[in-house]
């Protein structure tokens, strides 16, 4: 039996009005990806991105999944926004707000990605056989114990996600290393 | 109301990788395109989420962390690479990023 | 209804973990209250504090000895007229200090008071407390822009650096004492709040002791960056008057600066909850494990109605000395009805403490235990508010290039020495 399922519901705490969390986090993301597209202003384009990292959390922690729901806040919402807000300030062009908002070739790109978005319903109305009816619940309590046994592995064995682990930490260190020599003046 | 399935977190998290698409394919400011590519990776990161717990296990939750750091370090890079063209062009255009057009 | 309401009464678990919302809400009204209290208290304690560390008086007028003084400042910033600047984004205005205050009052939910005085106990609570307080440099950002004034902008990126850049140092801090809460026989350590106080109970010793001096060094890391986060001397270049003219919250006038300001004390509060809860042992009495005793016990829940005692006893030498003169008849009548007031609550405290001496679960026993619990973790946070006036006071400023200098080549590295060690040291001991 994977360790991972909790039989009992919610794990001891019965979750309540999820639907109406579900459409009240959901409809939030979207409003705010609406927003973030067709913002004339960028920092609006920010503060509206900032609503849907944070719904999309509420939707994490709503999957059972309260670690990701963490790292999402303190990784996306308080690391990359504030990163993109300070360039939005430093490369502020007073014209850029007055200029033109879309490029032009704007009604392929839309047609493009209404296709996409045909194509996954489709996927979704002819695949639905596939979806099992039960809708498990991961243990919550012990999440987080879980996802570091995935992670630096258990018991003196790695895990399964141990090397890639340490390639994400490589990953970080070259990123360091080329956003601070792209911004320098003089090489 | 029916309950939340599966599907409606993917639905949801179509929508947004869609909103993404058209945010990278439509508009000229760079910053505005970086912020539509955040929009991809979280629908992405939604998706891995809703299926981890369809299946019960948590290779989608960590998986999904991993796509979190890596956002993390690209968003880093291209910024930097926004500032670096800034420098040089004072324009935050995509239109107007074509030195190497023919 | 009354039953849903009833059956929270005799549990030991937080509302949150009970799933009872009505419970939840009042301690949610309580907590935000007593925040509200705490921040006027801290507002007339600092100006009193400084003007004596200064030899002046401070307020001395407004009501005894400046009592009432914080609400005739909140009077006056409610009253005072709202200037928008005439180019500044509106939205975005109005909606900074929200940013702000919103982050500032939502890491009160997992604060753990005592083993069930928590809104929720929350399994990822630090990690929680961490990143929502991270969301408050968005707020700080968005002021300075939204300002379109340079002062403010310059204030407000170097202001969101700073906090940006303590941030990382207070993380591995923070993992260095999650560490040593995975010393048990499971192995296993804990996110949650109240779980690591448990497990400071449970090992015996405050975390602040443990392994000496890695546990003081990693106390001391959390203390430096936390005064740091909330932007208080001797870090406040980014705010501070002579420097850059109040910084990022220069155009805001009246109430929207009283939400600033309300913020950055909640903040402040919130900080030192995590440092009690982390180091010093959250909610318990001094010596629990050594001087477990029920005489002692005894002894340590009288604790809370002395204090009062004794702040009722100071207050009696204020009116005491107060000048006999016909101008000062008011303030004597309010002053002798405010010592009144505390000698009341310390009466209240006393009878509760003595009517609950016996180890039984009796009404008046759960009520002392809970009250001791709250007592000794507000006494905590107290030091450190009083510490941060004290540093307010006595130390000159750091220079913005001197701060982020000290942000990542100094305490970055110590931070993450002492992580290393500690993981050395903890598995060499298991």
């Amino acid at each position: 039996m994977n360790p991972a399922i909790n039989t009992a519901v919610g794990g001891g705490m019965a979750p309540v009005a999820t639907t109406f969390f579900f459409y009240l986090l959901g409809g939030l993301a979207i409003a705010g990806g609406l927003a973030v597209i067709t913002r004339r202003n960028a920092v609006h384009s920010a503060l509206s991105l900032i609503v849907t990292l944070l719904s999309v959390a509420g939707l994490y922690l709503m999957l059972y999944a309260p670690f990701v729901a963490g790292v999402q806040i303190i990784v996306y919402a308080g690391g990359i926004m504030v990163l993109f807000l300070f360039v939005i300030m430093l490369v502020n062009v007073e014209t850029s707000s007055k200029e033109r908002q879309f490029n032009r070739i704007w009604p392929i790109g839309l047609v493009a990605a209404c296709t996409l978005l045909a194509l996954f319903m489709s996927a979704f109305t002819k695949g639905k056989a596939l979806f099992p009816d039960r809708m498990v619940t991961l243990a919550e309590g012990s999440n987080t114990q879980q996802i570091a046994n995935m992670l630096y592995g258990e018991a003196g064995r790695m895990g399964p996600y141990t090397f890639a682990f340490e390639i994400a930490s490589l990953l970080l260190l070259v990123a360091i290393l080329g956003a601070v020599i792209m911004t320098k003046k003089k090489i | 109301m029916a309950p939340i399935t599966t599907l409606h977190y993917l639905v949801v998290a179509a929508a947004l990788f869609v909103l993404g698409v058209i945010g990278v394919l439509t508009r000229r400011n760079v910053v505005i395109v970086l912020m539509s590519i955040e929009l991809i990776l979280n629908a992405v990161n939604l998706n891995l989420v809703a299926f981890s717990r369809m299946w019960g296990n948590l290779h989608g939750q960590v998986f999904a962390i991993f796509i979190i750091v890596d956002a993390a370090a690209e968003a880093a890079a291209g910024l930097g690479i926004l500032i670096a063209f800034f420098r040089n062009k004072e324009t935050i255009n995509v239109d107007e990023i074509d030195l190497l057009k023919w | 209804m009354p039953n849903f309401i009833m059956s929270y009464l005799g549990s030991t678990v937080t509302p949150g973990q009970a799933g009872n919302q009505f419970w939840a809400l009042i301690y949610v009204l309580i907590i935000f209250a007593g925040v509200s209290v705490a921040v006027m208290a801290m507002n007339w304690l600092e100006r009193k504090s400084l003007a004596h560390f200064q030899i002046r008086l401070g307020p001395m007028r407004v009501g005894p000895h400046g009592l009432l003084q914080p609400f005739a400042d909140a009077l006056k910033l409610m009253l005072k007229e709202d200037i928008i600047p005439a180019e500044a984004d509106q939205f975005v205005f109005w909606i900074a200090p929200l940013i702000g205050l919103l982050a500032s009052f939502t890491v009160y939910t997992v604060i753990p008071f005592g083993p069930s005085e928590a809104v929720s106990d929350m399994n990822i609570g630090i990690l929680f407390m961490l990143g929502i307080s991270s969301l408050a440099v968005l707020g700080i950002v968005v002021a300075g822009w939204a300002s379109n004034s340079h002062y403010p902008l310059i204030g407000a990126l170097r202001s969101s650096a700073q906090m940006v850049s303590y941030e990382v140092a207070m993380g591995l801090a923070v993992v260095s004492a999650i560490l040593m809460t995975s010393l048990n026989e499971k192995g296993t350590g804990t996110l949650s709040m109240i779980g690591i106080v448990q497990a400071q109970q449970q090992q015996g010793i405050w975390f602040i002791f443990k392994f000496f001096p890695l546990g003081f060094l990693a106390f001391a890391i959390f203390a430096v960056a936390m005064v740091a986060e909330t932007n208080r001397a001797p870090f406040d270049m980014a705010e501070a008057e002579s420097e850059l003219t109040a910084g990022y919250h220069t155009e805001y006038s009246g109430f929207r600066w009283s939400l600033f300001m309300l913020a950055e004390y909640a903040a402040m509060i919130a900080v030192s909850s995590i440092a009690v809860t982390l180091w010093l042992g959250g909610w318990m009495r001094p010596f629990p494990n050594l001087l477990h005793a029920p005489a002692w016990d005894f002894i340590f829940s009288l604790f809370p109605g002395l204090t009062f005692g004794g702040l009722a006893a100071i207050a009696v030498l204020g009116t005491v000395r107060m000048p006999s003169h016909s101008f000062f008849k008011i303030q004597r009548f309010g002053l002798a009805a405010f010592a009144a007031l505390l000698g009341f609550i310390a009466l209240l405290l006393l009878v509760i403490a003595l009517a609950g001496r016996s180890a039984d679960a009796s009404l008046a026993a759960r009520f002392s235990e809970g009250i001791g619990h709250v007592y000794w973790f507000m006494l905590k946070v107290a030091v450190f508010m009083y510490l941060f006036i004290w540093y307010r006071a006595t130390w000159p400023r750091y220079r913005f290039d001197q701060l982020m200098r000290i942000g990542w080549k100094v305490m970055l590295p110590i931070s993450l020495g002492v992580l290393m060690l500690t993981a050395i040291v903890g598995v060499i001991i298991s």
